[in-house]
């Protein structure tokens, strides 16, 4: 493929100028965390276009389709990206509660007949173009800034060492009222995503250790008490006992963790080669581009071309530890953190399924799946890292 | 603006943060440690299944190939039936799962809607019969009796019927050209089994599951040759099971097909007058048994003397080899195996075997003259012949005087025989053998060929039995005991044959050697045996293996692998004595114990050369024997419990060389009537595309070779014999 281009954009010409203007701007973003976002999206785009482009039922015919919208989605998430860094997170702190508002107000309109299901998962809402979005994607970024908000405006403000337990208690609803609904629909990944970055959150933040520990307490008693009340669905039920013996069922629940780990075991060390993996060509494992896009890497480019997706998140997770530890203000701090939590937990989790280490839940690996909403949200929490950075004092 | 250090925050965030570093790269190393486990030191494993996973193969039978007479006509080939089938493949493909286009199927073959759906879906446990057993990536096959008018349908509108084939379908024919049945000869098929198919699961031709093996006969000889290779198409398939490649091709070859050196019209000739001879026999009154002759079974083998080519070769009685195409039924192997219908599936020209009789006695002679006994002196021939006691008297002949072995020959005369084995019995030492005994008489057979099989291209091919010491030693050994309980020294007949076994078994009595030089007693030859032996006279003295199978033909007719005559021997003698049997041989068809068969034969045309055989056994009517030759074939026939050689079989005999001859009654030839005047040369052409232009035949008309007054006089007379 041909790259991506960052698209013109029209009304940002005077903060472009600006941020060119400023030259150290561009001198201090984190470029190796900039080159492995867009190096696993690069990748992202070769993995999903092999995954799709015999998918004819999919693709309408058009063998690029995806190629071409991942590329684009790429493009609007580096746009989003530079937006985040030009008008910096301090900035956006002032609009956090608008924004958190708003992405409240989302995951709602999901539960109006506006939104659509998807593999279960009621957590979508459909545009027209071929578009769709997921506004729990968003909803992990509002509640990072939320929290964060929070947590340190008194630390940030000297008034404290550490938040105190009505903060903490104040952010926890905060975050509690979008991860309701957004267990509602029901999207567990995502609830499970959300409950790590809180935690991420709070440990960041640091609170006492008590709410740590309280936390971590209430998630295990919430999981016995979801089990053993019956709220799951079956297939969530079916999912996680496919997990703990895949041999069961092999052509039921079974089936894709079983598909999965023979197209990501038969690539080898070297893999069968971009567009020749027989498992992939063969369509054995569903929801290839999206969840189980590391299949097709495991597939086609092996142990070598896998393993360099985790090498590459480990990059970017390696720059974001960087940042959060760098940073001078526990806002940026905590905000930083939360991110890690959320890319950490969420590639582990979706890289983990395919691997049949984890029980499977829906989940898009960071700026490799395809899927619009996903990106956008990864690419704007990179542009908030960079930030972070940008506005740190260089000399700490 | 803070009291909080530039350089960072509280040590508990740090070490918080630290932690976080901690955990999220001992996640990625997790994931790292399973990605190597699952690739590299699992790689192979999963590769495997991936490659199960996605290729998927579809076997082509290949055609069986024919067996054809030597010019050409099909003995076994396929008949071609329409069989319509339709691809699940394709058809799963449609939105309706192809339900539409097997309900127009339905309608063209006029079949129930559902009896079409039910025959293409798959079986599992809980889809009751009908339904499809097989690879759902094989076409599976709706109806095999679709009519041409429905195969044209269903192939000129293709288009609606997508996934739907009628293709024609080779199924096993045995067509009995000329009414000649060959059933021994051709042997049959019947289904593989699942050893053999796991078997040959890996090799480079895998059995279906539908496949048909040969069980006997040149079926089973050839069935490497005849089976043919199956195709194999690898398709490459998505988690649908709908192909998206075709991952590697092998082509199936067709089976090729054997020419044989059988004659269909002499076969059928054959057979007939096999037949006929038996009916004839049961009418002749035996005055030994005091009721008509049982002629249970009986064989003729037809042989190019010069190669030692079957031209013809009956058995009887037989079966219908068509009654296993298809599987067949429980009642009719019952019957065929049954002791009832007296074992039609066994060739009784190679598995049938009994004493010889008399046509051994050119065995006899060629010892004679080979233990120093001058083939034109003068031997005595009284009617009959005493050792201690026992009177050994002349089955065929009354006594002649002093006579020449060859003279001996011509009128049978056992007790010249008697005298010369005698005299070589003694010569070995008698009842006290010596340490290396000549044995003339006995190394002689084996020089023949006898006691060993003759290697025709025919499975499960007999022996025979030559009762030398050795044989004796150890038939005594395993009998001793039975013979020492049964024996009682003035019982019956069969008593004191076991009381003096029981003392005596083992050695070779001077009763023992003179039954033997006349070929009686323990001897067993078969058919085939004598076949070969008569033929070999002819020739010169080659015992050629006889060949049923002439040539392979590859399906397209491009390579012709010739099946050459093979020798296994000579026999013993030297061209003096050959000559001088050869000459006595025919001396039997003009004016020996033959000649009131051969009344007529243009001897000076077609030397006819004839050794009748009649052989006691114990219990039973006498076994017929007839041995004969011209320079060109032998023709060796025997009924079980026929009579005399030359009553039972000769008539047969002769009508067999009159079709060959193109003779009549009377002698007289006509060589367009002629079926085979000159065995046949060269072998029928097979086109590239496998087919054959064989001629057409008529089934044997036995009345034709007769002139038509011939035939009032007969009927006026009665049978002539």
């Amino acid at each position: 493929m041909a790259g991506f281009s960052v698209p013109r954009y029209g009304p940002e010409r005077s903060g472009w100028g600006r941020l060119m203007a400023r030259d150290s701007v561009v001198r201090r973003l984190d470029w190796p965390l900039l080159g492995s976002a867009l190096a696993l999206s690069f990748i992202g785009s070769l993995l999903v276009w092999s995954a799709t482009r015999g998918r004819d039922s999919l693709t309408h015919g058009d063998p690029y389709y995806f190629l071409i919208r991942h590329a684009l989605n790429t493009g609007i998430g580096m746009a989003l990206m530079i937006g985040t860094i030009w008008l910096g997170h301090r900035t956006l702190r002032g609009a956090v509660p608008v924004l958190y508002g708003l992405s409240v107000l989302l995951v709602m309109v999901v539960l109006t007949p506006l939104g659509a299901t998807v593999n279960g998962a009621h957590a979508w809402i459909l545009l027209p173009g071929g578009f769709s979005l997921q506004p729990s994607e968003f909803t992990k970024i509002t509640i990072i800034l939320g929290m964060a908000m929070l947590l340190a405006a008194r630390v940030d403000a000297g008034d404290q060492v550490h938040p105190d337990h009505r903060t903490v208690a104040k952010a926890l609803g905060l975050a509690a009222l979008p991860m309701a609904v957004v267990m509602g629909m029901p999207d567990l990944g995502s609830v499970m995503v959300m409950v790590v970055i809180v935690l991420g959150v709070l440990l960041a933040s640091g609170a006492s250790n008590r709410w740590v520990f309280g936390l971590l307490g209430t998630g295990v008693a919430g999981a016995v008490a979801i089990w053993q009340l019956g709220l799951l669905d079956d297939y969530q039920i079916a999912r996680f006992a496919a997990f703990a013996n895949p041999a069961l069922d092999p052509a039921g629940v079974g089936y894709n963790t079983n598909q999965a780990r023979i197209a990501i075991g038969s690539g080898g060390l070297h893999g069968t080669g971009l567009f020749q993996g027989t498992q992939t060509t063969g369509q054995f494992v569903p929801e290839q581009q999206t969840d189980f896009v590391f299949t097709v890497a495991g597939e086609e480019l092996g142990f070598l071309g896998a393993g360099l997706i985790l090498v590459l998140l480990g990059v970017v997770l390696w720059r974001a530890c960087r940042i959060a530890r760098e940073t001078t203000e526990l806002y940026g701090t905590i905000v930083a953190a939360g991110i890690i939590a959320w890319f950490a937990f969420q590639a582990f989790e979706n890289i983990g399924m395919t691997l049949g280490i984890m029980p499977v839940a829906g989940l898009p690996l960071p700026f490799v799946s395809y899927g619009g909403s996903s990106m956008f949200a990864v690419w704007v929490a990179v542009g908030l890292l960079q930030s972070i950075r940008v506005q740190r004092p260089i000399t700490a | 603006m803070s009291n909080i250090p530039e350089t960072g925050r509280t040590q508990r965030v740090q070490i918080r943060l630290i932690v976080i570093q901690v955990l999220v790269f001992s996640l990625l190393l997790t994931l790292g440690g399973r990605l190597w486990y699952l690739q590299i030191r699992n790689g192979q494993e999963y590769s495997d299944e991936a490659k199960n996973n996605h290729v998927q193969q579809v076997v082509q039978p290949a055609a069986r190939g024919s067996i054809l007479d030597a010019r050409g006509v099909p003995l076994a080939d396929n008949e071609t039936r329409l069989v319509v089938s339709a691809s699940r493949t394709e058809l799963m493909k449609m939105d309706d799962d192809g339900k539409a286009v097997l309900t127009r199927l339905a309608d063209v073959l006029d079949m129930k809607p559902k009896d079409v759906f039910d025959k293409v879906r798959l079986c599992d446990a809980k889809t009751p019969q009908p339904c499809w057993n097989g690879s759902p990536y094989q076409p599976i096959p709706v109806t095999d009796e679709a009519t041409t008018q429905q195969a044209l349908t269903i192939r000129e509108r293709a288009e609606d019927f997508p996934g739907i084939t009628a293709e024609p379908t080779a199924v096993r024919r045995y067509a009995a050209p000329g009414k000649a049945n060959t059933a021994q000869v051709l042997g049959y098929l019947s289904p593989v089994t699942d050893e053999e198919i796991t078997k040959a699961q890996d090799s480079e031709s895998p059995y279906l599951r539908s496949d048909m093996v040969g069980r006997s006969g040149l079926e089973r000889t050839y069935d490497k040759e005849l089976r043919g290779k199956a195709g194999v198409t690898r398709y490459e398939v998505d988690n649908l099971g709908r192909v998206i490649g075709q991952a590697k091709n092998d082509e199936a070859e067709a089976g090729s097909s054997v020419v044989t050196s059988i004659d269909a019209r002499v076969q059928a000739v054959a057979e007939y007058e096999l037949n006929d001879a038996m009916k004839k026999a049961r009418q002749e009154f035996d005055t030994n048994t005091g009721e008509n002759y049982k002629a249970d079974s009986g064989a003729v083998v037809v042989m190019e003397a010069k190669t030692g080519r079957v031209v013809a070769m009956a058995s009887l009685p037989n079966y219908d080899p068509n009654s296993w195409v298809g599987g067949i039924s429980a009642k009719d192997y019952a019957k065929l195996t049954g002791k009832k219908s007296n074992f039609p599936l066994l060739n009784r020209a190679i598995q049938g075997q009994a004493a010889p009789g008399s046509i051994f006695k050119v065995i006899s002679s060629t010892a004679a003259v080979n233990a120093g006994y001058p083939f034109d002196g003068h031997y005595p021939c009284p009617s009959s012949y005493s050792i201690g006691g026992q009177t050994f008297k002349n089955f065929e002949s009354q006594g002649y005087g002093d006579i020449t072995i060859g003279r001996a020959l011509e009128v049978s005369c056992d007790t010249v025989y008697y005298g010369i084995a005698h005299k070589e019995w003694a010569k070995d030492g008698g009842n006290n053998p010596k340490k290396n005994p000549k044995d003339w008489f006995y190394k002689t057979a084996h020089q023949f060929g006898l006691g060993k099989e003759t290697g025709i291209d025919l499975p499960n091919e007999v022996s025979g039995r030559v009762p030398d010491r050795e044989w004796k030693k150890n038939f005594a050994k395993a009998n001793h005991d039975a013979w020492c309980k049964q024996g009682k020294k003035d019982g019956t007949y069969v008593e004191k044959i076991a009381y003096e076994n029981c003392l005596e078994g083992d050695k070779m009595r001077a009763g023992d050697s003179v039954n033997y030089s006349i070929g009686q007693g323990d001897t067993l030859v078969t058919p085939i045996q004598m076949a070969t032996i008569y033929a070999a006279i002819s020739n010169g003295g080659t015992l050629y293996d006889p060949t049923v199978g002439k040539a392979i033909v590859s399906g397209d007719g491009k390579t012709v692998q010739e099946i050459e005559p093979k020798s296994h021997g000579k026999l013993p003698f030297t061209k003096k004595t050959r000559n001088e049997i050869d000459e006595a041989l025919a001396g039997v068809a003009t004016r020996g114990s033959a000649a009131w068969r051969f009344g007529g034969w243009p001897q000076d045309k077609i030397p006819m050369h004839a050794k009748t055989g009649t052989a006691e056994v114990y219990g039973k009517q006498t076994t017929s024997w007839f041995a004969t030759y011209t320079k060109d074939y032998s023709i060796v026939m025997t009924i079980s419990q026929g009579g005399t050689g030359s009553g039972a079989s000769g008539p047969a005999v002769r009508n067999i060389y009159n079709a060959l001859y193109g003779l009549d009654a009377t002698g007289k030839q006509d060589l367009k009537k002629a079926l085979l005047p000159t065995p046949q040369k060269g072998l029928p052409k097979v086109q590239t595309d496998g087919t054959i232009d064989a001629p057409k035949i008529k089934p044997y008309d036995p009345a034709s070779q007769k002139p038509p007054a011939e035939q009032t006089l007969a009927a006026v007379l009665g049978r002539r014999d």
